[in-house]
């Protein structure tokens, strides 16, 4: 089939195969995201205690809306792998394009790599309940090779494993919600004696926000599947839409309880790795831990799958416009897959799986993140300004322009103040990352790329020039 | 039987790496650079097939 790809001396073009629909790019942003529902949230509980958690998770919550509302009307003009990097390629320029580029490989390997260590931990520590005293190094491999090997080849299984994953592990957290009999609050929950004032006033609610964006982090990576769904300009709005307000649900769901049945000193503490999981284990129900556990090892999973399939997407982007080199661009002629991007950012993930301790890796992951949000404002009001209403064909047009995108701004900014309160050297060395990076680009690396191959969509020029 | 599935894993991950470079390698043998980097952006259609039978 695909292996006749020469047929008499002529060569023909081998594209990412077009598979995919709204249930697998829902299945992409979720995956990524819902582990942060299991874990990680709780530390902005230490910053904020409950309550500041709470508003933390709906600030962020209305920081990822806007996200989503841009990004899905974005990327339903522009159906190309790379995500944010070909919308800031087409909108504002190639040294833009190549941080954000940046951003989203860093972003999502970082994340990959987070998700694996937890995945291992989790086998271990199960293990350890059973009674075993077991390493977790060799589930974090086998993990990361499992789901490197179903990347490889193909996206339809490796998507459609992850909306079995994804949706099970969503199932867990309704059923855990049912355990707690939500229809009579005081029978098994105790907010009343379990929530506080805010702990330390409303500068802990600020420093709870860097931990918020746990709740929704890698939503937008849904658009880098934009090359693979068969019908971008509708499947990615309505996969991201619902992907967000799923997560919206779950994110409530999940405070509710933990912050119902474990005080907010413990939910926070440094050593707390799954908060959910230890809900499920306060009730004293077998069948409620396992799954549980059971929910927190698929989140872990469908996150590492969904980072590797969006990382590498990032990568072959970047490759293939010689933004690095070339070579990154190939296509799989069998299983149509960014193979040598897929391979090659495995090991990298591999060694920051083993050797860097979680919250750093998480730190790296959320700074590239909220770089990437930063550059989202500018480019929709730019999107907007050289393409207004009614000059190309929108799959969705989000309302209320330019409210979403100045309240991204602001709430990013807010978002910096607080990972500076926590992790302010990680910052200020991200960034200095970042500039080496655009030098290194603009000195010697743009030289190789096809200044005229850089604008692909069949717009119109855009007005003002 | 705990401690064997630590090295049940270490192998099924050596397997599976190894398969992928195996693959890997055949790919870059079997098929030329123009053929691996043919790939290009701005090829698809933003609303499917279906958006043609309907004129948009």
């Amino acid at each position: 089939m695909s292996e006749q790809v020469a047929v008499q001396g002529q060569t023909k073009q081998i594209n990412l195969l077009k598979v995919l629909g709204p249930v697998h790019v829902w299945a992409l942003g979720v995956g990524i995201v819902l582990v942060g529902e299991f874990m990680g949230w709780n530390y902005g509980v230490g910053k904020g205690g409950a309550f500041g958690a709470l508003i933390s998770c709906w600030v962020i919550g209305l920081l990822y809306t806007c996200v989503a509302m841009i990004d899905s009307e974005v990327t339903s003009t522009v159906a190309a792998a790379g995500g944010q990097y070909a919308q800031a390629k087409h909108t504002i320029g190639p040294l833009m394009a190549f941080n954000v580029g940046l951003y989203l490989v860093l972003a999502y390997t970082m994340l990959e790599a987070g998700d694996v260590q937890v995945a291992g931990q989790l086998i271990q520590i199960g293990a350890g309940e059973l009674g075993h005293d077991i390493p977790w190094e060799p589930f974090t491999i086998v993990c990361l090779a499992l789901l490197a090997w179903l990347n490889y080849r193909g996206v339809f299984m490796t998507l459609t494993v992850n909306f079995v994953i994804t949706a099970a592990a969503f199932l867990s957290i309704v059923i855990l919600f049912i355990g707690v009999h939500p229809w009579n609050p005081t029978a098994v929950l105790l907010h009343q004696h379990l929530l506080t004032d805010l702990p330390y006033g409303w500068l802990g609610v600020l420093a709870s926000l860097h931990f918020g964006i746990w709740y929704y982090l890698g939503i937008e990576g849904t658009c880098q599947s934009a090359e693979e769904v068969r019908s971008p300009g509708r499947a990615l709005p309505l996969g991201t839409m619902t992907g967000m307000i799923t997560l919206l649900i779950a994110a409530a769901l999940t405070w509710y309880i933990v912050s119902g049945l474990l005080p907010w000193e413990y939910i926070g503490w440094d050593a707390e790795l799954a908060p959910l999981f230890d809900a499920a284990r306060v009730l004293g129900s077998p069948w409620l831990t396992v799954i549980l556990f059971v929910g927190t090892l698929f989140s872990a999973i469908a996150s590492a799958n969904g980072c590797i399939n969006d990382a590498a997407r990032a990568w072959f982007s970047m490759g293939r416009d010689r933004y690095l080199p070339s070579w990154f661009g190939a296509v799989h002629p069998r299983y149509r897959t960014p193979f040598r991007s897929i391979l090659f950012l495995i090991p990298i993930a591999a060694v920051f799986a083993l050797y860097i301790p979680l919250a750093q890796i998480i730190t790296f992951s959320i700074l590239s993140g909220l770089l990437n949000y930063t550059f989202m404002p500018f480019n929709m009001w730019k999107f907007r300004r050289k393409w207004p209403l009614g000059s190309i064909q929108r799959g969705y047009e989000h309302p209320f322009h330019p409210l979403p995108a100045a309240v991204l701004l602001v709430l990013c900014v807010a978002t910096f103040v607080a990972v500076y309160l926590g992790y302010g050297r990680q910052l200020l060395a991200m960034m200095a990352f970042y500039v080496i990076a655009s030098l290194w680009f603009a000195f010697f690396r743009y030289r190789y790329v096809r200044r005229g191959d850089q604008f692909t969509m069949p717009w119109p020029r855009p007005q003002g020039y | 039987m705990w401690t064997s599935l630590g090295w049940i894993a270490w192998a099924v991950s050596a397997v599976l790496i190894l398969w992928m470079f195996w693959d890997f390698i055949t790919i870059n043998r079997s098929f030329g650079e123009d053929v691996l980097l043919s790939s290009r952006e701005g090829v698809d259609e933003l609303f499917g097939e279906s958006s043609k039978a309907k004129g948009n």
